[in-house]
């Protein structure tokens, strides 16, 4: 999983799997932070607030 | 009395109307539950799994959801990525049938493993050779995906859309979902093509065994492709299924049209791999074993020649044809037969790879041994299905999934919301919301 595992080797298995898991799981968790943040911007600014009145 | 979560412009049955509709599937929901309790309290014991059987029902289920789920990641890439806009009117459909059946095989998973609470050691203490762990990563991510994309139609809810930080979130990701649909589409690449390489290397088994291409059997490519192909055939199949019961056209003809003609294609040339494939596999590499053809398909009571006809000629070249052919997707019921018999084609692919895999005798003193699943395995193989049912008629009720459906349902204009309970007469049967709904911030 990690390299600071015990069982973890320094081999182009390793670095294939692990490292295709962490890229995937690295632009899922990048693109929901910049969703947040700027959705939290954006309610800061006012946007989407008319939707309030429907 | 939930009026005010369905969405506007639409109109649906009263509650207890689709409660009592709902009655049957909850039965059957927790008749699976109970099943899935007793194998996880008293353990792998209550299956009829064995020695032979290490690989049974719950992983052709597992097979045939997750390609069948292959509609989400096929549609995605086609609207999202090549441009096919017309789908966005049905690309809703597809990730929530992507999302029930890659959440389904993950719960079937959970089952099988019979220690759920050492799920995580795959993770932990991957084994970095070997194709399952590829598929578990890349099945855990996807579903991630599904759940990103299936996420903004949760939060397009009626009631959900007026807050501002919820409305600014769903458009933020529908902004960027092309992101999140090309990472989609690889995982996707990768686990329905493990999930043939697993069978494609196991040399040991004839039935299975195939050369290929570097590291990857032809088997792996040939799983990818049919999941393709057959996923949106499965998501059509549903959307007809659903159009039925709830008596309204959801889906123009033209996008449907435009999505059978491209699965037919993908269909029709798949099934012309998968025929070489058989043909090379039959007069080469089973053969090179000390095979013959006829020795996988007699003597037993079950596995005959007709299950390699079942699922090459009726459940492939029929619907390709059907598919590929205007006339034959333009006609409603044979669109509706191509795809039923699509569907058909790829899930006996997935039992034969899974289980004529392991029914096989491949030693000179081995018979064949047949297995029956236990009732166990059976009501915890349907509890997906009734999952599935709920969370489509959840969703079908109160999220936007159909963006044609108000177009193609008009329901009279009135001064506001109007419940079946607060104005009985003309809408007496259906819940009605007819005020004008705000246009989705990306379909």
């Amino acid at each position: 999983m990690f390299p600071f595992n015990f069982e973890w080797i320094w081999d182009m298995s390793h670095v294939v799997f692990m490292g295709g898991l962490w890229f995937a799981l690295t632009i899922l968790g990048l693109g929901m932070t910049y969703c947040v943040i700027k959705a939290v911007i954006d309610t800061a600014k006012g946007k989407g607030a008319h939707h309030e009145e429907h | 009395m939930d009026t005010a979560l369905i969405p506007e412009g639409v109109k649906r049955d009263p509650l207890w109307k689709f409660v009592l509709k709902l009655g049957p599937v909850v039965a059957v929901l927790i008749w699976g539950v109970v099943a899935m309790l007793l194998c996880w309290i008293k353990g792998l014991n209550q299956t009829n799994m064995n020695d032979y059987y290490g690989f049974a029902l719950w992983i052709w289920a597992d097979l045939a959801v997750i390609a069948l789920g292959g509609g989400a990641f096929f549609t995605g890439l086609l609207k999202y990525i090549i441009g096919k806009e017309e789908l966005k009117n049905i690309i809703n459909f597809a990730v929530l049938v992507g999302f029930i059946c890659y959440s389904s095989a993950l719960l079937i998973l959970a089952i099988d493993i019979g220690q759920p609470l050492r799920g995580w050691f795959i993770f932990w203490h991957a084994n970095v050779h070997s194709m399952l762990t590829e598929v578990a990563f890349c099945l855990s991510c996807y579903f991630g995906v599904l759940t990103i994309e299936y996420l903004p139609l949760i939060l397009e809810n009626r009631q959900l859309d007026r807050v501002p930080f919820i409305h600014n979130l769903s458009h933020n990701m529908h902004e960027i979902m092309a992101v999140f649909a090309a990472t989609g589409a690889f995982l996707s690449f990768f686990h329905q093509g493990s999930l043939g390489g697993v069978a494609g290397v196991l040399f040991g088994r004839p039935f299975a065994f195939r050369e290929g291409l570097f590291i990857w059997p032809w088997t792996f490519f040939l799983f990818t492709w049919s999941a393709a192909a057959c996923g949106p055939c499965f998501t059509i199949m549903l959307l007809k299924i659903t159009e039925k019961i709830t008596g309204k056209k959801l889906v123009k003809d033209d996008v449907v049209r435009l999505l059978a003609k491209i699965a037919g294609w993908m269909l029709f040339t798949y099934i012309i791999a998968k025929i070489i494939d058989t043909w090379y596999w039959a007069a080469v590499t089973a053969p090179s074993k000390g095979f013959g053809l006829m020795e996988f398909y007699s003597n037993n009571g079950f596995y005959g020649i007709w299950i390699l006809i079942l699922e090459v000629v009726v459940g492939g070249v029929i619907p390709a044809l059907i598919l590929i052919t205007a006339k034959g997707r333009s006609n409603p019921k044979t669109l509706t037969l191509a795809v039923v018999l699509a569907v058909i084609g790829v899930s006996v692919n997935r039992w034969a790879m899974v289980l004529q895999v392991m029914a096989v005798p491949v030693m000179s003193f081995d018979q064949w041994a047949l297995y029956y699943p236990s009732w166990q395995e059976v009501a915890t193989t349907l509890l997906p299905v009734a999952y599935g049912i709920i969370l489509i008629a959840l969703s079908h009720r109160y999220l936007p999934v159909w963006p044609q459906e108000r177009e193609l349902n008009p329901v009279e204009a009135t001064a506001g919301p109007v419940s079946a309970e607060a104005a009985p007469g003309a809408e007496s049967e259906e819940e009605t919301s007819a005020e004008p709904e705000p246009a989705p911030a990306q379909a």
